[in-house]
């Protein structure tokens, strides 16, 4: 600790009880509720006749009333499929309660929680999905991310890519005898498909896509008045306003929207299972790809994950230098999700080019620490990779940032404010649009400003404190109307939040510097000293984003790791905000919620 | 009053157009705004106002020293008359083992009695595959790869244009401290440092001062780590 002396923590973080919860479930459930023994392992297993029952009770009366993350697990040694539940507590933060539900891998039936938490929906989807897990009583189970022509369930460990070499990385081919070969010359296009029995490629495309739509039922007599036909439209993924390949089946009757089905996985590409094949070093530069607009976030929430289970420690510098980043990436990424904001409610550009003069001069800092603009593959297990540089843009690095931050980023937010707060269509088409209350905004597991802006006031670095933040002054941007104005505003919040901490940090980063950077030595194969589990969660600029790792003993890969990321999850609450309001309108609500394509397809 | 927030918003954007021209009557005694490297740098730094565009490829941005672009094979200086220099590489295989998309081959050199050599017979980078991490030179134990700067790679035929075999991706160690001079030096300092770390851990093995000499070779490593400090 440098001789500055740290602040004490500025709120008094209340631990909520995880042991007496548990407790309390295993006295009602004693048949059904055990701990999880498995060494490095937390929580409890639930039988699966139960889960509904031990989910309702944590959600009504133990306090847990948030689901963070539903992800399947392969234990194919032991021939099961586990389902492993993350849920929060919103009024008392603290560690999630991790519970579990392990069936029988040949006939993996597991009762779907949406009646619980509607936010399950799309997560069981993707279980199913990757793990053919089966949720019954679920509405709409259907795969998600890969498309109704699929074979196979690719997260089981049983399942081989087109393009398979080995389960894990390093592959032999590569050293000392390395012939160079081009893997799609080995597999070419044609051969490197395969179908579940029984699907024909032509033909049938028109009745999947049917039953795409099919999620969508309604009937003609609801309406009242002028007896309008009721459509389904199709809109993406090739359009500007979704932000990448995103579509969206959409039922409207007239103008007003009816039903809206989400599609996505146009930019799938198994993130997990390549996870899963690389070492642990390997995936930093790949967690760089899933929300390519802050990628400094994703970093630091995949290291804080793995070394929570390697129990690393992290040198002082290196947090500073942490936080710095993470809240640059921040406001860079707030500028670019209010740029398209108002790009969508058709301020054209000129808002949108204004924010990218500043997210330049943050990218530049990214440039010369990191080595690269967007994909900065930075962080490292026990800090992170370079220290600051000498000088960004011909300038000292300290100079630069004094005057980016204490100048330059609190004028462009006030420009903003006068540029969009008060413009008269800005309010028109925001304020009221799109609502979400608080109720729905915690059952649907939406995250970060999305939920803030609905009334909750749950923020990771304050709720599950990490790194440095508890030694810091700020506070928790929150919002009361849940509309798109709302969430406008929130993030111009949540930036000058940011400001206020990267000037605080700014005197430690000085204090500390030339202070070791990285605890430990280098290494570029790591292996695991103790085998279990860790769910890494940090405030990312979108919401929750967390790394939920297994890993065996002595492992140099993770035999599991699933990334819980919060465009993905916040889409669930899509259709609920947009029921009732005009297609043009849905443009913005979803340039509201700011997904990345990147990160929701993974 | 209504309208008076759009008013607003017109203002700042008023005030963006003035500022354009501002900085071009500013600049017009002092070589222009545009194709001046002087304007350039000041229009790119947290003080530029008016217009930032940068007229590629006319105009480039200056790259950073750390700066990573697909890397090269570092080799030495060739000698008068010859074409290729020794390569650094020793085809130790660290660089493909770590990285993550697998895109380095080594074909490990051999020496008449079946043992292996350590230099490379072979050595492709699909560039194709590579994601530019820049893990591969960050743990070279020899400095022997380093990502390149050039980024200007675009080419007619992915299929035969894009796996870079040991002759296309070798670059001598002088172009390496044209681009990155800081750093460059600074992995100079950290070599000696080891080699002379390493010397006194030899000499004094006898003499009951390991500690100091483990010590020593401790910090050589960090500064090996901090070799990327530029």
């Amino acid at each position: 600790m440098s001789e500055m002396t740290l602040e004490a923590p500025a709120v008094g973080v209340q631990e909520y009880s995880a042991t007496a919860v548990i407790a309390t479930l295993k006295e009602r459930y004693p048949e059904h509720v055990s701990d999880d023994g498995r060494e490095g392992y937390e929580g409890i297993i639930v039988h699966p006749d139960k889960i509904v029952e031990v989910a309702r009770d944590l959600q009504s009366e133990l306090g847990y009333n948030y689901l963070a993350s539903l992800t399947g697990v392969d234990l194919i040694e032991e021939n099961k499929l586990e389902v492993v539940y993350h849920t929060a507590s919103i009024q008392h933060g603290g560690d999630p309660l991790v519970l579990k539900v392990q069936v029988d891998r040949d006939n993996p039936v597991v009762p779907s929680l949406v009646p619980v938490w509607p936010g399950a929906d799309f997560q069981e989807r993707e279980a199913y999905d990757m793990y053919g897990i089966h949720f019954a009583g679920h509405p709409d189970l259907r795969r998600i991310l890969t498309w109704e022509g699929f074979h196979g369930y690719p997260l089981r460990k049983d399942w081989r890519e087109p393009f398979y070499e080995e389960d894990v990385k390093p592959f032999g081919s590569r050293w000392p005898g390395g012939e160079v070969f081009r893997a799609e010359e080995r597999n070419p296009y044609g051969k490197n498909v395969q179908y579940p029995p029984g699907w024909v490629p032509e033909g049938s495309e028109h009745e999947a896509e049917t039953e795409a739509y099919g999620g969508i039922t309604y009937t003609r007599e609801q309406s009242s008045g002028i007896k309008t036909e009721k459509i389904t439209i199709n809109m993406g993924p090739q359009h500007p306003s979704t932000h990448g390949v995103f579509r969206m089946a959409i039922t409207v009757d007239g103008e007003t929207i009816v039903g809206l089905k989400p599609v996505m996985g146009y930019l799938h590409r198994n993130h997990e299972k390549i996870g899963e094949r690389n070492t642990f070093i390997q995936n930093i530069p790949y967690t760089d790809r899933l929300d390519y607009i802050s990628s400094m976030s994703n970093n630091h929430g995949y290291v804080l994950a793995v070394e929570k289970l390697m129990g690393q420690s992290v040198p002082e510098r290196a947090e500073w230098i942490r936080i710095l980043m993470v809240e640059l990436t921040r406001i860079v990424n707030h500028l670019w999700a209010l740029g398209f904001l108002l790009n969508d409610l058709g301020a054209l550009q000129t808002p949108m080019l204004y924010y990218y003069i500043e997210r330049e001069l943050i990218l530049d800092l990214f440039e010369a620490t990191a080595g690269s603009r967007m994909m900065c593959n930075y962080m490292r297990f026990g800090g992170v990779a370079y220290d600051l540089p000498d000088d960004v843009r011909g300038q000292p690095t300290m100079k630069f940032l004094h005057d980016i931050i204490h100048d330059r980023l609190p004028r462009v937010i006030e420009q903003g404010d006068q540029l969009m707060t008060g413009n008269e269509i800005v309010r028109s088409r925001g304020i009221g649009v799109g609502y979400l209350s608080p109720e729905d905004a915690i059952a649907y597991s939406t995250a970060g400003p999305v939920l803030r802006a609905s009334g909750v006031p749950y923020d990771i670095r304050k709720a599950n404190p990490y790194s440095y933040y508890p030694h810091l002054k700020f506070d928790v941007a929150v919002r009361y109307n849940g509309d798109i104005y709302d969430r406008f505003l929130i993030r111009i919040d949540e930036m000058q939040q940011s400001l206020r901490i990267l000037q605080q940090v700014l005197p430690y980063l000085k204090e500390t510097e030339g202070a070791p950077i990285n605890d430990g030595k280098p290494q570029y194969a790591i292996r695991m000293p103790r085998g279990g589990e860790a769910y890494g969660r940090v405030e990312n600029p979108k919401g929750e984003l967390g790394y939920y790792i297994t890993a065996k003993r002595r492992d140099a890969n993770p035999s599991r790791y699933h990334v819980r990321a919060p465009s993905f999850i916040n889409l669930t609450a899509l259709e609920k905000m947009s029921l009732g309001h005009k297609v043009a309108d849905v443009v913005a609500i979803l340039g509201s919620i700011d997904i990345v394509l990147g990160e929701v397809d993974r | 009053m209504y309208g008076l927030g759009i008013l607003k918003g017109m203002a700042v954007t008023l005030k963006h157009f003035v500022n354009s021209y501002v900085d071009d009557i500013f600049w017009s005694s002092r070589g222009g705004r545009y194709y001046n490297d002087e304007a350039l740098a000041v229009r790119q730094s947290p003080q530029g106002k008016g217009v930032i565009t940068v007229f590629y490829p006319e105009e480039k941005l200056a790259v950073p020293e750390r700066f990573r672009f697909v890397p090269f094979l570092v080799t030495d200086d060739p000698a008068p008359g010859e074409r290729w220099g020794h390569d650094w590489c020793t085809s130790c295989g660290i660089c493909a083992k770590v990285c993550p998309p697998q895109c380095i081959w080594i074909k490990r050199g051999k020496q008449p009695n079946g043992r292996p050599k350590p230099e490379p017979e072979e050595f492709y980078i699909d560039i194709d595959i590579c994601m530019n991490c820049g893990l591969c030179a960050e743990f070279c134990p020899f400095d022997a790869i380093k990502m390149d700067h050039d980024y200007e790679l675009a080419s007619y035929n992915r299929t035969t244009a894009h796996i870079h075999d040991k002759e296309r991706l070798s670059k001598p160690i002088s172009y390496w401290r044209e681009i990155a001079p800081k750093k460059a030096a600074a992995e100079a300092a950290a070599r000696q440092f080891v080699e002379e770390a390493k010397a006194k851990k030899k000499d004094k093995k006898g003499e009951g001062e390991e500690r100091e000499a483990r010590l020593a070779e401790a910090m050589a490593r960090q500064l090996v780590y901090k070799g990327g400090l530029y």
